[in-house]
């Protein structure tokens, strides 16, 4: 079964959405990332969903509802590099993804998780080097 | 039976030398329509009306037999409303044929009264009725006309302009409505991702009045680009929108909102972390190009 991969990043996690996202692959990103979280002690994730295209109130839903599962474990969510058509359909879909942060593309993203996260820098700790 | 059908068929030269000879000055507008155009408009429409007479349905203009009448009225209304006729000019122009045609219909049923009565509410009801379909084609073309031009403005008027490295502005002019604001936000957002902007400013100066509706689609817009990462400031409100937004009770407190477009470019360079600094008073410039001279 495919899954979408869960890059970790210092004590960032990235993921990157670059197939369609159907329901079922959706709950099981839901899965991995909260158990990743969990795992590894993130403190920030970023979903990077730029070449997403197509998206129903379902995955929208989805996004919102990952960046609420993150909070409680202590982890900022930004999602970044929406495009145009996609933005509007949520909003026509009447979501606006309260509590969501996001972002142009990673670069900001990463930024952007940097300055929320204070000036903790995701240094390879000794933690992460034996990991 | 009617005997409509065989009158008009019967003194269709008379009908059309009547109809031009009777027509009022008001309703002949020499000055925007020739002689030669109005005898083949007069012809081509009798010719159109025996046939449809003839097919039996005289009260009924949605019948085929009538569909080269209509075809024709069509014609005519669009080609005067381009030449400037009002339309009620060119529903008289119709109408006009009434005149002519009761005149013969009493010279040729004189002798009955019941039948001459019968065949003058005929005949005006079928007149009646192409008068009002040359109202409405001329209103359908008018309506044509305006959808082009709306069209043709829409695209006329959404510019996106580049202030600075990542902030774009948006000044709207004229109402929003809901097609407008569709591709308002559309442009806006292409030119955030295109200019990859992390701030768009919409200045709102040109907007004349701020409803609900207009405030729903600004907060529509704003939502769309900070879900993909852009921030969106609203200037240019001026003090009566300013009242009026808070009689309607319309929430804004979400959306940044600033008096001029300065003030917004001013709030984006600050929160981009940069700063604009004079480089020399106005004194020391005028010296400086002093010194340049001498």
């Amino acid at each position: 079964m495919e899954r979408i991969p869960i890059l970790r990043m210092g004590s960032f996690l990235l993921v990157t959405i670059q197939v369609d996202m159907h329901d079922r692959l959706a709950l099981q990103l839901q899965d991995d990332l909260t158990q990743k979280i969990a795992e590894t002690g993130a403190i920030g994730v970023l979903i990077d969903i730029s070449t997403l295209e197509i998206v129903d109130s379902f995955i929208g839903r989805m996004l919102a509802n990952i960046a609420a599962m993150a909070r409680v474990l202590d982890a900022e969510t930004v999602v970044v590099g929406m495009q145009p058509a996609v933005a509007i359909t949520l909003v026509e879909l009447g979501m606006s993804l309260e509590g969501v942060r996001t972002a142009l593309n990673v670069e900001s993203g990463m930024e952007l998780l940097y300055e929320l996260r204070g000036n903790f820098r995701p240094e390879l700790t000794d933690e992460a080097v034996e990991g | 039976m009617s005997k409509l059908p065989e009158l008009v068929r019967k003194h269709e030269r008379d009908l059309q030398a009547g109809w031009l000879q009777h027509m009022p000055a008001s309703v002949r507008r020499s000055d925007l329509i020739k002689d030669a155009e109005l005898q083949s408009q007069t012809r081509d429409f009798l010719g159109a009306l025996v046939e449809g007479v003839r097919s039996g349905f005289l009260t009924d203009l949605d019948a085929p037999a009538w569909e080269k009448a209509r075809e024709l009225m069509r014609s005519i209304s669009a080609s005067r409303a381009v030449q400037g006729f009002t339309p009620s000019e060119t529903a008289a122009f119709v109408l006009a044929l009434k005149q002519p045609l009761f005149h013969i219909i009493r010279k040729e049923l004189a002798a009955n009264p019941d039948e001459l009565f019968q065949e003058i509410w005929n005949a005006t009801l079928l007149l009646d009725q192409i008068a009002m379909f040359t109202t409405e084609a001329y209103a359908a073309s008018r309506e044509q006309l305006i959808k082009r031009q709306q069209e043709e403005l829409m695209e006329l008027s959404t510019p996106v302009v580049k202030l600075w490295e990542g902030i774009v502005a948006l000044p709207i002019i004229g109402t929003l409505d809901s097609a407008r604001t569709q591709v308002v936000m559309e442009s806006l957002l292409q030119t955030v991702v295109q200019t990859n902007s992390r701030f768009a400013i919409i200045d709102i100066t040109g907007v004349p009045t701020v409803d609900t509706l207009v405030a729903q689609h600004l907060l529509k817009t704003i939502t769309a680009a900070r879900l993909m990462g852009a921030e969106c400031i609203i200037s240019g409100v001026r003090p009566q929108i300013a009242q009026t937004i808070v009689h309607l009770g319309i929430d804004l407190a979400q959306v940044i909102t600033k008096a001029k477009l300065s003030d917004a470019l001013a709030l984006c360079l600050q929160k981009s972390g940069r700063t604009v600094v004079r480089t020399a008073t106005r004194k020391t410039h005028a010296e400086a190009a002093n010194g340049k001279g001498e």
